[in-house]
């Protein structure tokens, strides 16, 4: 087994063998949940606080079902009204936390590099669950297992990121998994909602969808917030579905068995076509939900049996 | 008789721009005698230089020291302390405390405590508008009566161009230098490191480096129409010196520096969130840090300064967004500007007619030069000597500086104001 992190804060420093481990290891969770075997050993008698300083539902309850899967002790901390509104700083709430002595920490938080930040003051394995605009670790992992299944190999194969890449940490991560992993990756967006000078990150960037679209093996929609669809950023809701939401006719530019994800919730008729959505042929948006819970249940599974060595070794100060 | 004969040092005359060996003879807190050669006075108290470097004090422009209101970060003893520890022999201070320095009576005090506390020299800047806010022009006449040396909102910019216009007018009437802040403020609003591609890896707001051309471009159009006496705090970018030069070929009574670390340091510096790193306007490139420095060399940017900024502990330990801004600088900005010298980028003369000579001709203090008659404000340090430094040594009240654990060469051997050692 090759993966020796502590904690799980990007994908920016995960090794490409370090990432095989852990899809490995969520194939095999994501057939134990399908058959419904329980594996409530590997982390029964673990504590899991799950932190979220911005609200989430799908994520955290996917974190949640993690851990309950595999016998952890699972609490939710509602951080919007906890003590951070009393004025708490992030660093003195961790501190609170750790002398609660938890075993693994899901934290997200709306500040790039906050979580990294916590993770210097506690002495537990931390998972980034989304830091503002930086990474969100999990959900390019969940990803790519998606992909692999789908498409029988994670290499040589092209991808397309559509949409509010600026301010996304989906696509962040996204890019840096996939092209660790040796795909082409293109990002396709307005001009707007574009990052300055991401082609230095060595993908190839398309502000025309159909061109970008052409002869891809993987379509991955993301989702355009709300607050930015009123003139800001882009004119309105409708042109952008015009000129950059997903429907039959501009997935037709895609190679024939290209599949659709999108990391949900979604805004069906803004990016994504409903019909392309429901589309059981093309649409894997119903498995990436499914190999979340899986993803999230390897990562713990490794950061936890390192977490141990780590203590055994003497490596972990218990306050 | 003489004082003090300093003999056998390394003369750097920043006025000259020269380098000799020779002696300086200080009596009564002036310089009385500079010899290359020739029979030396006789003098109290000899000091045998051992061949190190002899410059014209430091005078850092644009220190911002925590009184009133935030003395827990600096005070005017702690600043002086750390003044003295690096050569700096007067320091001029920002209006942007808590409250402002905009009125007659807050200079009055800040003068008070600072001539009770700073074992250097102190002088002041006041701010350009109320409360530091960009709407009234505050009382540039009584201030300058105070002893107010140039007019500063500091970061902030007067974005009503208007108001900007009219306070320049005024300034213009009575000769007062205006130092401004080139940003175009909406452009960067929310901004916490240079636009590109490490902003783009990070997922933290950037401002593109044409927002402070944007801003220059503004502040010289208004120069055209006013005819102000202008200084501008920091350029840091390639892109804003061609309009610089322009300007000054155009004959308008505008001058500029930067802060030391943008000539040292940057943008992927900062590296994993590390908010020591964080300063305004945010580090650049490093294309943009060769532009800055090749001008500073050539005499387009005239002043180095340290743009020292105390910021406490709590300040700094938390996300990168939303950390204060700012470094201390006072003690590294020697040791900091000899990467410049010692990459053979820069002479010491150089280095010293920006960071001495220049600033004491553009704000109009006494000294600079180590000429006969010139003020007794000298530093003597080695240019060579090696160290590695601990923030928790500085003798600032704050320990924000990007350099822990730096390896740097410059050490001070002693500092004088007034032919006093401090």
């Amino acid at each position: 087994m090759t993966f020796n992190a502590a904690h799980l804060l990007g994908i920016e420093h995960l090794h490409p063998t370090e990432i095989t481990t852990l899809l490995d290891l969520a194939d095999h969770y994501a057939e134990q949940n399908r058959k419904g075997i329980q594996s409530k050993d590997v982390l029964a008698g673990m504590t899991q606080v799950n932190m979220f300083f911005e609200n989430s539902t799908r994520t955290q309850s996917s974190f949640e079902l993690a851990g309950k899967r595999l016998g952890a002790d699972v609490m939710n901390m509602s951080m919007a009204t906890s003590s951070v509104k009393k004025g708490e700083t992030l660093i003195d709430t961790a501190l609170t936390l750790n002398a609660m002595h938890p075993d693994i920490l899901v934290v997200r938080h709306g500040s790039a590099g906050a979580v990294s930040l916590l993770s210097q003051k506690v002495n537990c394995a931390v998972l980034n669950a989304g830091d503002g605009r930086h990474e969100h670790p999990t959900q390019a992992l969940l990803d790519a297992l998606t992909i692999r299944r789908a498409k029988g190999r994670l290499h040589r194969l092209s991808i397309a990121i559509c949409g509010d890449i600026a301010h996304s940490r989906v696509a962040r991560s996204n890019i840096m998994l996939l092209g660790k992993m040796e795909n082409r990756v293109r990002l396709i967006a307005p001009p707007t909602l574009m990052p300055s000078e991401v082609s230095e990150l060595g993908v190839e960037v398309y502000d025309d969808m159909r061109e970008g679209l052409k002869d891809v093996d993987v379509v991955m929609m993301l989702r355009l917030q709300k607050e930015r669809m009123d003139g800001g950023f882009i004119p309105s809701e409708r042109e952008y579905f015009h000129r950059y939401g997903l429907d039959a006719e501009k997935l037709s530019y895609a190679k024939d068995d290209a599949i659709v994800m999108h990391p949900g919730p979604m805004n069906r008729g803004v990016e994504i076509d409903g019909s392309i959505a429901d589309d059981i042929n093309r649409s894997v948006i119903q498995t990436q939900v499914e190999m979340g819970v899986a993803v999230r249940m390897a990562a713990m599974d490794l950061l936890a049996r390192n977490l141990r060595e780590r203590r055994a070794a003497g490596q972990v100060v218990t306050v | 008789m003489t004082d003090i004969l300093f003999q056998n040092a390394r003369l750097i005359d920043p006025a000259e721009l020269t380098e000799t060996t020779g002696a300086i003879a200080v009596t009564d807190g002036k310089i009385t005698g500079v010899y290359t050669g020739g029979d030396l006075p006789t003098a109290t108290e000899v000091i045998d230089c051992g061949g190190l470097c002899l410059a014209p004090g430091i005078i850092d422009v644009g220190v911002k020291v925590g009184e009133p209101g935030e003395r827990h970060k600096e005070s005017y003893a702690s600043a002086g302390r750390a003044a003295a520890a690096g050569g700096v022999t007067t320091i001029v201070t920002r209006a942007d405390t808590d409250t402002t320095i905009d009125s007659p009576e807050t200079l009055e005090f800040v003068a008070r405590r600072a001539a009770e506390d700073s074992v250097v020299n102190v002088r002041h800047m006041a701010a350009l508008t109320k409360g530091r806010k960009g709407g009234e022009m505050t009382e540039i006449g009584f201030l300058l009566d105070a002893g107010a040396i140039a007019f500063s909102d500091g970061s902030s910019v007067i974005e009503n161009t208007k108001i900007m216009s009219r306070t320049l007018t005024y300034a213009r009437s009575l000769n007062a230098l205006v130092v401004g802040h080139i940003q175009e403020p909406t452009l960067s609003a929310g901004a916490a490191v240079t636009s590109g591609k490490f902003a783009s890896l990070r997922g933290l707001p950037g401002v593109s480096p044409m927002a402070e051309r944007m801003g220059l471009d503004r502040d010289i159009a208004l120069l055209e129409m006013t005819g102000a006496k202008y200084h501008v705090d920091q350029v840091t970018t390639a892109r804003a010196l061609p309009a610089l030069e322009r300007a000054k070929n155009n004959g308008l009574d505008i001058t500029a520096g930067v802060g030391i670390h943008h000539l040292t340091l940057n943008e992927f510096d900062v590296a994993d969130y590390r908010t020591f790193f964080k300063v305004k306007p945010p580090l650049r490139s490093e294309d943009d840090r060769n532009a800055v420095i090749d001008a500073v060399a050539s005499g387009l940017i005239d002043i180095i300064c340290s743009m020292h900024t105390p910021q406490d502990e709590e300040s700094k330990r938390l996300p990168f967004e939303q950390a204060a801004s700012g470094a201390v600088g006072l003690e590294t900005l020697l040791p900091a500007s000899l990467r410049l010298y010692h990459a053979g980028q820069m002479t010491l003369p150089q280095l010293f007619r920006a960071m001495s000579y220049n600033p004491a001709q553009r704000f109009g203090i006494d000294g600079g030069t180590i000429a006969v008659e010139a003020p007794a404000d000298l530093v003597l340090f080695d240019p060579d000597a090696p160290f590695v430094l601990d923030r928790f040594k500085l003798k600032s009240k704050s320990k924000n500086t990007p350099f822990d654990g730096a390896r740097m060469q410059g050490t001070v051997a002693g500092t004088w104001v007034a032919g006093r050692r401090v």
